[in-house]
Formats: C-alpha cells, sequence, structure tokens
C-alpha cells in the first residue's frame, strides 16, 4: 500500500491542462486550389472516394474533398504533381452535416491547352454552422447545462475510433474533467457517440438503443465510417454505411480514427461549448 | 525446398510430383474433395501441421468448379501446405474435418454460409456466420451475388440459444451493445446462480462484408482495408496482405524497410500488451496501476505520432516496403524512450503481482489446458499461455527476424495470470528485438520497385504474427490481374471457441477479467 501511494505521488497530475493546444504532425490534408489544376491524380489515388472530380462542362470542372470520407491515409498529398495537397496540423474538426464536411471548387478549362485553373469555391448546400449550431442549442434547450453523460455504441467499427474513444477517458486527457462521463446504459445516456459503419446485423440493435435513449438524445456519429461509410462503402449487402442512413446526426467527427482531443472537442461542439469547425480553412475561403 | 517436399509426399502417401512448390515456403497438393480427410490427419499426426485456414473459393467461371483450400503451418519444414480440391456445383458438399480437427468447426460453417458449401459430417453442421433474420440461400461470397445486393430480412429474429432446465437455473443475456466502450457481440451465460454451466457466442454483428469488398477495390487500395480489419491490429493486418502482394508479384523488400517493418509490428505489439494488462486491473478494480498502464500506453501512441504521424500506426506500412523512415536522431529518441518505459513497465508488473488481492483473481482463473489449446487450433500468445510453443516469427521466418535475437516465451499454467505474464515476457522481448533493429539499421531504399499488374491467375499466402496471433492473406487473381478472392484469417476466429471453453466452471464475475485476458478482436472475426 506504502508503495503505491508513493508511485502515485511520485508520479504526479498527468493530466494536460490545455489538451486543445496540441497540434500533431498530421492532421488532415488541405488543398492549395490555387495550384491544383484538377486533373483527378488524388481522386484516383483516394481508396474512399473523398475526392472527385468532374467535368460538368466541356469548359467547367470540379472538384471535392469531403472530410467525412477522408482516412488520412496521405495517398493524395505524395501523388499530386503539382503538390498542391499539404498536410494541416488540424485536427479538431466537427460539424453538424456531411455537407458541411466537404469543399467543392471550380476550374475553368482553357480549350486550347486543357488546362484547368481555379476559380472559385462552390458554397454548398444545406445549413450553415451557424444555422446548425443555434438550431441544436435550441433542441436541447439549455438542458445539459455542463454535464453530459455519453453511451457509445460500436455499429460496425474496426475498433480503432473505440480504442480512441477509450483514450479519452485516460489519465492524460481525463474526459471527465469536462463534465462528460461513459455510462453503461442508453437509459441513462443523454448522447449516444456511434461508431460505424453501420452493418445490417447491427442496425436494429441501433435502432433499439435510440429508442432507450431519453430525449433530447443527441447523436455524434465518429471517424470516416461512422460520418459517410468511409473505406468500407455504403449500401453493400453487409454495410449500410454512415450513421446518418439509420439514425439523425446532430454532430460528426471525421478522422480515422478521430485523435482523442478531436473526439473531446466534437463532444465539447455537442454541448455547445466549443465551436464547430469544418476542416482547415481553405484557400480564398 | 526438395526435401520438404519429399518429406510432405512422404506423410501424405502421395507421388513426389504432385506435391507443387507454388513459390517459397508455401507449397500445393491438388486432391479430391474425398481424400481431404486423410490428408488432413496426416498432416496432423505425420507433419505436425497446424491448421492456418480453411476456405472456398468461386471459380465456376474459370474452370466451373468451387475450390477449397486447407491451408496447414508446417513449422518443423518451416513451409505452409495448401491441400485444394475442386467441388462440383452440382453437388455442393465436401467432407468435413471438424470432428478429428476442431480447428475447422467455424471455417467449415462459415463456407457454408457465404458459398452454400456442405461440409458432410460435421457435428453442428449449423450457421455460424449469418443471423437468423438472413434468408436462406443467399451465398454473398459466390460470384453471382452482387456486392449491393440489399438482402431483405427474414421475419422472427429469435435465436434457438441452448435451454437450461432446472431450479434456480437461468440465463444472463449480454450485448450485443455492452456496457463498455468495446466492440458488439452477444454472451448468452448458462448459470445455476454465480457458477456458468456454459457459455454460447453469437458474433458476427459488425461483418462488414471486407472479403467482399477486396475483390472490388484496385490491389494497392486493398492495403487499407486491410488496415482497418481490426483497428488495433493496423499495421499486423496491412503487413500480412502486403506479404501477400509482395509474394505474388515476386517482390524483394529492402533491408531498412524488413527492418522497419519489425520495428512498427513490435510497437503495436508493446501498446496492445501494455493496454490489455491495465484492462486486467481495470477489470478487477485495481485502479493505480490501471491508469498507469493507460499512461504508458499513451506514451507509445505519442511516441509513433511524432515519429511516424500516426498514434495507431496507420498508413505506415506499405506495399513493397514501407512508407515512414526513421532519421538517425529518430532511432536515438525512439530508443531512449523505450528504455525509460522498460523501467516503467517492470514496476507495473511487479506492483501487479506482488498484490495478493490481485493475484488472488487471476491465478487459476479461465484456464485453458494444453490439450484443450492444442486441439481447439488456440493460436498465438493465448495459445503460448498454454503452453503450445508457436509462433510464426521463429517458425515461418519473415521480414528481418532471420537474423535477430529473440526467445518465444511459453507459460504453462493457461490461467489468466499466464496470458498475463506473457504479455509482459513478450513485451520484454519485443524490446529486446527494437533495440537489435535501432541499432544496426540497413541504410537502403525503403521500397521495391513494383509491377503496374500483378500477375494473373495466381495465388500467394502472406502471414503475420501479430500481438493477438497470426494474421494471414490469401489473395488471388483473375486473368487481368486484380482481385478476385481475398481470405483473410484473424487470430480471433480461432480463439473465440477457446474462450467459451474456458468460461463454464467459473463465475459471474471473473468472466470480464477471462475476457479480456484473451481480448478477442470481434471485427477481424466477422470481418
Amino acid at each position: 500500500m506504502f508503495r503505491i501511494i508513493s508511485t502515485s505521488l511520485r508520479t504526479g497530475i498527468l493530466t494536460e491542462a490545455r489538451p486543445f493546444d496540441v497540434h500533431p504532425s498530421f492532421g488532415f490534408p488541405v488543398i492549395d486550389f490555387n495550384r491544383c489544376t484538377a486533373c483527378g491524380e488524388c481522386a484516383r489515388a483516394c481508396p474512399t472516394g473523398a475526392i472527385e472530380t468532374r467535368t460538368a462542362e466541356p469548359e467547367v470542372k470540379t472538384l471535392s474533398l469531403s472530410y467525412a470520407a477522408c482516412i488520412q491515409c496521405r495517398e493524395c498529398v505524395s501523388c499530386c504533381p503539382e503538390q498542391a495537397v499539404s498536410v494541416s496540423h488540424d485536427v479538431d474538426v466537427a460539424a453538424y452535416t456531411r455537407e458541411q464536411l466537404a469543399q467543392t471548387a471550380s476550374f475553368t478549362v482553357d480549350q486550347a491547352t486543357g488546362r484547368a485553373t481555379f476559380k472559385e469555391l462552390v458554397a454548398g448546400p444545406g445549413l450553415s454552422l451557424s444555422d446548425s449550431a443555434a438550431r441544436l442549442r435550441e433542441r436541447i434547450h439549455g438542458r445539459l447545462g455542463r454535464s453530459l453523460h455519453v453511451r457509445q455504441v460500436d455499429a460496425g467499427s474496426c475498433n480503432g475510433c473505440e480504442a480512441e474513444i477509450a483514450a479519452t477517458a485516460n489519465p492524460l486527457y481525463d474526459l471527465e474533467r469536462f463534465g462528460i462521463h461513459l455510462v453503461a446504459s442508453p437509459r441513462h445516456a443523454d448522447l449516444l457517440l456511434v461508431t460505424g459503419p453501420v452493418t445490417r446485423n447491427m442496425e436494429i440493435a441501433l435502432r433499439r438503443t435510440y429508442e432507450a435513449t431519453p430525449e433530447p438524445r443527441i447523436v455524434v456519429a465518429v471517424g470516416a465510417c461512422g460520418s459517410s461509410g468511409g473505406i468500407f462503402g455504403e449500401g453493400t449487402y453487409a454495410a449500410i454505411g454512415g450513421v446518418d442512413r439509420v439514425l439523425p446526426v446532430d454532430v460528426y467527427i471525421p478522422g480515422c480514427p478521430p485523435r482523442p482531443q478531436a473526439i473531446l472537442n466534437g463532444l465539447l461542439v455537442a454541448m455547445g461549448v466549443r465551436a464547430a469547425r469544418v476542416g482547415p480553412a481553405p484557400v480564398n475561403g | 525446398m526438395r526435401s520438404a517436399i519429399a518429406r510432405v509426399a512422404a506423410a501424405l502417401g502421395v507421388p513426389e510430383r504432385s506435391v507443387r512448390d507454388r513459390r517459397a515456403a508455401e507449397l500445393v497438393v491438388e486432391t479430391d474433395a474425398v481424400a481431404l480427410p486423410a490428408l488432413a490427419d496426416s498432416v496432423s499426426t505425420g507433419l505436425d501441421g497446424r491448421l492456418a485456414s480453411l476456405f472456398a473459393c468461386d471459380e465456376r467461371e474459370a474452370s466451373g468448379r468451387f475450390r477449397l483450400h486447407h491451408v496447414w503451418s508446417l513449422p518443423g519444414l518451416r513451409t505452409f501446405l495448401d491441400i485444394t480440391a475442386p467441388i462440383d456445383p452440382a453437388e455442393p458438399s465436401y467432407p468435413s474435418i471438424a470432428a478429428k480437427h476442431p480447428a475447422a468447426n467455424w471455417f467449415e460453417r462459415e463456407v457454408m454460409d457465404f458459398f452454400g458449401l456442405a461440409p458432410a459430417g460435421h457435428p453442428n453442421p449449423s450457421r455460424v456466420a449469418l443471423h437468423d433474420d438472413w434468408p436462406d440461400g443467399a451465398w454473398a461470397l459466390r460470384k453471382d451475388f452482387p456486392h449491393d445486393r440489399a438482402v431483405p430480412r427474414t421475419p422472427g429474429d429469435f435465436h434457438p440459444f441452448r435451454p437450461v432446465t432446472g431450479e434456480g437455473v437461468f440465463q444472463i443475456p449480454v450485448g450485443p451493445v455492452h456496457a463498455g466502450v468495446i466492440e458488439p457481440g452477444h454472451f448468452r451465460f448458462g448459470v445455476a446462480g454465480e457458477p456458468v454451466l456454459y457459455l454460447q457466442l453469437r458474433l458476427f454483428y459488425v461483418h462488414k462484408g471486407i472479403e467482399k469488398r477486396f475483390e472490388r477495390l484496385p490491389w494497392r487500395h486493398g492495403l487499407f482495408l486491410a488496415e482497418s480489419l481490426s483497428g488495433d491490429t493496423a499495421v499486423g493486418h496491412a503487413l500480412a496482405y502486403a506479404h501477400a502482394v509482395e509474394r505474388l508479384a515476386g517482390a524483394i523488400v529492402p533491408p531498412r524497410a524488413q527492418a522497419l517493418r519489425v520495428a512498427l509490428v513490435e510497437l503495436e505489439r508493446i501498446y496492445n500488451h501494455t493496454a490489455d494488462i491495465g484492462a486486467l486491473a481495470t477489470d478487477v478494480a485495481f485502479t493505480v496501476p490501471a491508469a498507469r498502464a493507460q499512461a504508458l500506453r499513451e506514451g507509445i501512441l505519442r511516441l509513433n505520432d511524432e515519429l511516424f504521424g500516426t498514434r495507431m500506426l496507420r498508413g505506415t506500412i506499405a506495399i513493397g516496403g514501407v512508407k515512414r523512415d526513421l532519421s538517425p536522431q529518430g532511432c536515438e529518441r525512439l530508443g531512449a524512450r523505450l528504455r525509460a518505459f522498460e523501467r516503467e513497465f517492470d514496476d507495473l508488473i511487479t506492483q501487479l503481482i506482488d498484490a495478493g488481492t490481485f493475484t488472488d483473481r487471476v491465478d487459476g482463473t479461465g484456464i485453458l489446458s494444453n490439450q484443450a489449446a492444442r486441439d481447439l487450433g488456440i493460436v498465438g500468445m493465448a495459445a503460448r499461455a498454454s503452453g503450445v510453443d508457436a509462433d510464426l516469427r521463429r517458425d515461418h521466418v519473415y521480414d528481418a527476424y532471420e537474423g535477430l535475437r529473440f526467445e518465444v516465451p511459453v507459460e504453462k499454467g493457461g490461467d489468466v495470470r499466464a496470458r498475463l505474464m506473457i504479455r509482459a515476457r513478450e513485451v520484454e522481448q519485443s524490446l529486446l528485438i527494437l533495440h537489435q533493429v535501432l541499432d544496426a539499421m540497413p541504410d537502403t531504399p525503403l521500397l521495391a520497385p513494383l509491377p503496374e499488374r500483378l500477375p494473373a491467375s495466381s495465388s500467394a499466402l502472406g502471414w503475420v504474427e501479430a500481438w493477438r496471433g497470426p494474421c494471414t492473406h490469401w489473395i488471388a487473381t483473375d486473368q487481368r490481374g486484380e482481385l478476385t478472392r481475398v481470405k483473410v484469417t484473424d487470430p480471433s476466429f480461432f480463439n473465440w471457441p477457446g474462450l467459451a471453453h474456458v468460461v463454464p466452471g467459473n463465475i459471474v464475475p471473473d468472466f470480464p477479467v477471462i475476457n479480456k485476458s484473451f481480448n478477442l478482436s470481434y471485427s477481424g472475426n466477422d470481418r
């Protein structure tokens, strides 16, 4: 007993005062559209279809990047002939809709040379971040205050997201100091933290867990697969896809897997404590 | 290789010319399905073979047949042996080997679930992978089954669990959604008060159709799917897949990449073993070492992040080599951090095994006897904790392990304590391996050149002894050199039946700690 106490005293406090000040060497990729020629190399290299190019008209091309589907593999960074894709140090990404996590740029194609040059960013469909935030705030009606009980549901994940969710409870991140508590039953929960892709075999269990959760139940989708189906795809015989294919999702935390501070950040976004950010700021944005 | 062929031929009682040498350390014997049980007996008794995988392929388009593969590990000959037989679609059945070789039990039922090929004579030919609401006659891994078919649910969702009768005897249903932050699965306990009479497992809740998905991905992208088979084994599975592709393409991985691969897979072993040791402490409510283990694990993940830009080592393995290098300063930093880790880790283990309150809970709990481990074909760390001396790093050498000095620890007890101590001793060996690798890092490129296309209509096996045990990937290409079949075997698929075997006789409150001592993957099992 004495040795246990002395070890604890020697170890001291491990919990980090400012987890969000950590900027790891690799976050999400950022495309410098001014250098990008929409050649589509990155779209071909992307294993999840997070990057797509379209030729809408002969003289207009678009390129879109969705952080919801990005598994942070960095293939787009290494394959780009223009060196237009770089890695950001940003990880605290969370949004209220799948659309908010995507950015689309349009390009003008020179008919003589075939070369595409960046024209403008195309506004995405759906609600803005502030409108979404206001809606969620209204739905919660201040009922959550500064405490949040979370039930985690693995609806098909590879267990990578679970490992990082569990890490948020370790002594270094210590999610309980934010008033967040992981609970054993959906009946005790304010929020479901759901990983995916939702499988056919977990769909019923996921719906029943949701039904067992008292109102206003918040749903947070975690990971590339929870946000979009990720590498496993959507609509296969076994994988339904993103959590929003089955339940209404309030907050998305992309990443493969999202780091512990990104998960903490997303939970605090759901509580209205931190502001949502849809990824590294785009050029000319 | 000559003598290996001769010995295999002699043990199987077949002419030497029928044992083909597909590639280094991979022999093939073509046979008829009817001969499979006798050959399985010969492999197991005459060659000390261990079943490494069993699976089917739909080759009806090319040859009009299905094909069944029994893949055996022959550690004495340092080779794998693939015994393969065609199966006529008009008579979709083959003789089972499960009664004599229980390791084949789930494999054969899975072949039935996904290919509709029946194992004749199987002692329990019921579904293992398909859930009760899946209709009969829909075989997802057949080529004529579209990957995106929406299969309607058949009504009625009640699984016929084994009944319990008698006064004070009842069932406890647990899951699929569990109380902790863990993967989903259903456990059905039959109990008489506290003691467990039996445990039935219902898994495959996280079946994502991964093997079918591989068939639609370009082979280069298959690596990312392999990385996501089981989140805590990203390196193990990615490396097994990369090995298979490299063997198929004849690519020789440069020595520096081989050394870095060893470093990566050992770092994965260390962070997982440390996490499990902490989780065992958590499950017996010994909070101080639990918190210390979590902090130690976080330290390794951050070190991974600092050195390779990824916490759980995703995106480090490349087909043909590795994607991340270590600078001389990085090697030095890793070495220094590992020395500091070792002191802390030793202290943690001492703290645990010196505490009577802890050892009371783990000694003699959840015993898997050596006999049971052998009979059930238990693999990896769990097998070594029950006295089974098997490790692919030594028995089927790959990457830089050939030139490294290390021991394969074996424990005799087979209880939770043994599975804890095997982890502690393996971490010690991993540190030894890492220091050797860091001290003599070869100076070569990181990537082998790869062909644009893979060789057409060929197959290869890749394997890795990951932290849980052997991960094997068998891949096959079609006439265009694209993936036509990928069979993934996760160690958990062998070991789940072992868990169900050891729990009866223990009390319900000991289940979490027994379960954690195996720490099996659901995602790797269910795929």
